[in-house]
């Protein structure tokens, strides 16, 4: 069986949070998607209320320390990203931006990921259109389709959340592991390797490559 | 081993005094840094170039030269010279006429430069800083190996027939590093050309140094100038001792918290921790430093800051006695026993005019009027005119 590594970038500032809650359930939904497809997947969650100063830190200084960076890697080395914000003043919160901010420009690129947000009322909602999705465009990520937005009204169907919410979730979930299930299995052989892998030879920087 | 210290040239308030010194004193304190960096036993002197403010060193050269007829042994160095916006002619002549006045003792560490702004002063494109550095530098060298140089390129007028004077001091061109913190086609550049690999190795984590410095290495053995333990690595380090470590901590805090570089940012312990700045005694520092080795490999040139900040003169001289006392004997010694023979010391002119087979006078005598600087046959055509 393949084996999948799913990150959770969860930006909730309460504990317990419905961020979270929001993120558990998206990946919950994405693991199974994921077994339904014969992938076992491992998760890792990044809570960003904990890389709070780290994240000032490093806009201060220019590079994550030990901590950060250990969060950052977790995002960047995985097979697909779940990545979830509360909406403040109408956009992502600043401490979920800042985490983008840090990482560098092609970390995300062709990254599976599915979007998610929360907030009080359901009048926010667009905020995962007009605001998250363009970030993740820019960074050139491979978003799912269908985002996934809950108001507080969400959590309070019968089982904790609503039918609609519940139907949503289940959706993006299919439509990542469909993403992440369709990488290839191997990565594709440099001919030089390590880091800086991709550097031009100087022959090739003489000529203007 | 080469010890020395560059420095960044900053004009920064004093946090403690609320004082910022102006640009005549600052200057002159670095010429005091300077001498007493030999006094003390040092080996290299390097100086940053920058063009805007709070910067002062926009004229190393100039800076360099003095410096040179104050001392008779320091090496002189640049941290660095701007290869991007620089004309490559104009190097080739300030840094060969340095050469000749302080008898050989000047290298030059290439850089690119950060600050987007500087580039259109000076024609350029922050957006081809990394081909302005390659062709820039391929000139270079050819102005300093050829005494007539015939040239066109993508950034500067042709040459025709160019010889650059003065040619470099007994036929052997200054040594060059190549220094970068993030762009592994320097590292590359470097590794080409069989030239040194500087990095700054301050602000940065150590990791970032360590790759890098290996991708030289690599880089290096492929282009077939030894193996990869024989490059040449220089860098960096920022330290500030007391003889008792907390009151170097106590009294080093202040600049720390309000430094342009990291200030209002992490701690000054969480930063000692996620970077290569040591703030303690002579001892932590010895310790620290010899650890550089064990992720860089042996190395040939380390250099500390130690004047940045607003550090006062006095401080900065008090750190220079305990370098030069204290740190710098022990760190010979130590790294002295642990090179093996086959790793290289840091080429000097002496050894480079070695390497050359002995010194020889460069000098291009022009076949014309020596008055005018006229070819013969120009001079001719004007005469019969």
């Amino acid at each position: 069986m393949t084996t999948r590594t799913l990150a959770v970038v969860s930006a909730g500032l309460s504990v317990p949070s419905s961020t979270r809650l929001l993120a558990d359930r998206l990946t919950t939904a994405t693991v199974e998607a994921l077994r339904e497809r014969g992938i076992t997947s491992t998760v890792e969650v990044v809570e960003l209320r904990e890389h709070a100063r780290d994240l000032a830190d490093n806009l201060v200084t220019g590079f994550p320390n030990t901590s950060l960076r250990a969060a950052i890697e977790t995002v960047t080395g995985a097979d697909g990203l779940i990545a979830v914000t509360p909406i403040f003043s109408a956009s992502y919160s600043g401490l979920f931006k800042t985490f983008f901010d840090v990482l560098d420009q092609d970390a995300l690129t062709s990254k599976p990921s599915l979007l998610a947000a929360t907030a009080g009322t359901a009048r926010h909602s667009l905020a995962l259109e007009f605001a998250m999705r363009p970030l993740f465009a820019y960074l050139r990520a491979a978003v799912a389709p269908t985002a996934v937005f809950a108001a507080s009204e969400d959590w309070a169907g019968g089982d904790g959340v609503s039918r609609a919410l519940n139907e949503r979730i289940r959706r993006a979930a299919g439509e990542l592991a469909d993403l992440v299930a369709g990488l290839p299995t191997a990565p594709p052989a440099d001919a030089l390797q390590g880091p800086f892998g991709g550097t031009p030879s100087f022959e090739e920087l003489l000529r203007g490559n | 081993m080469q010890f020395g210290i560059f420095s960044v040239s900053d004009i920064t308030t004093d946090p403690t005094t609320g004082r910022t010194p102006t640009e005549g004193e600052r200057i002159k304190a670095v010429l005091a840094i300077a001498t007493k960096a030999e006094e003390v036993g040092l080996d290299v002197f390097a100086l940053g170039e920058h063009h805007n403010p709070p910067f002062f060193s926009s004229s190393p050269t100039t800076t360099l030269a003095h410096i040179a007829a104050q001392t008779t042994t320091l090496q002189l160095s640049t941290a660095t010279t701007l290869i991007t916006t620089n004309d490559p002619v104009k190097i080739a002549e300030d840094y060969a006429m340095l050469q000749h006045l302080s008898d050989g003792r000047v290298d030059l560490m290439m850089g690119r430069g950060n600050t987007g702004p500087v580039y259109p002063w000076f024609g350029q494109d922050i957006r081809n800083g990394i081909e302005l550095a390659v062709e820039n530098y391929a000139l270079l060298r050819r102005l300093w190996r050829e005494d007539v140089v015939d040239w066109s390129g993508k950034y500067r007028t042709p040459l025709q027939g160019f010889t650059s004077t003065p040619r470099p001091l007994d036929g052997v061109p200054p040594f060059v590093w190549h220094g970068s913190i993030r762009s592994p086609q320097i590292a590359e550049q470097a590794a080409y050309y069989g030239d040194g690999f500087f990095h700054n190795h301050i602000f940065w984590p150590p990791e970032h140094t360590q790759r890098m410095v290996e991708f030289y290495r690599r880089r290096f053995e492929h282009y077939g100038h030894g193996a990869a333990d024989q490059a040449i690595v220089g860098l960096g380090g920022q330290v500030f001792m007391r003889r008792n470590s907390q009151d170097a901590v106590n009294e080093f805090r202040p600049y720390f918290d309000n430094a342009p570089v990291y200030g209002h940012g992490p701690s000054l312990e969480e930063f000692s921790t996620e970077t290569p700045l040591t703030v303690g005694s002579p001892q932590q520092v010895i310790e620290r430093t010899l650890g550089f080795r064990d992720y860089v490999g042996d190395y040939q040139r380390q250099l500390f800051l130690v004047d940045h900040a607003g550090l006062p003169l006095k401080t900065v001289l008090e750190q220079l006695d305990l370098l030069g006392e204290e740190v710098v004997p022990v760190l010979r010694k130590e790294f002295a026993a642990l090179k093996p023979a086959h790793v290289p010391d840091a080429p000097t002119h002496a050894s480079l005019v070695a390497a050359a087979g002995g010194a020889k006078d460069a000098t291009v005598y022009a076949g014309g009027d020596d008055v005018t600087g006229q070819a013969r046959e120009e001079a001719e055509e004007v005469e019969a005119r």
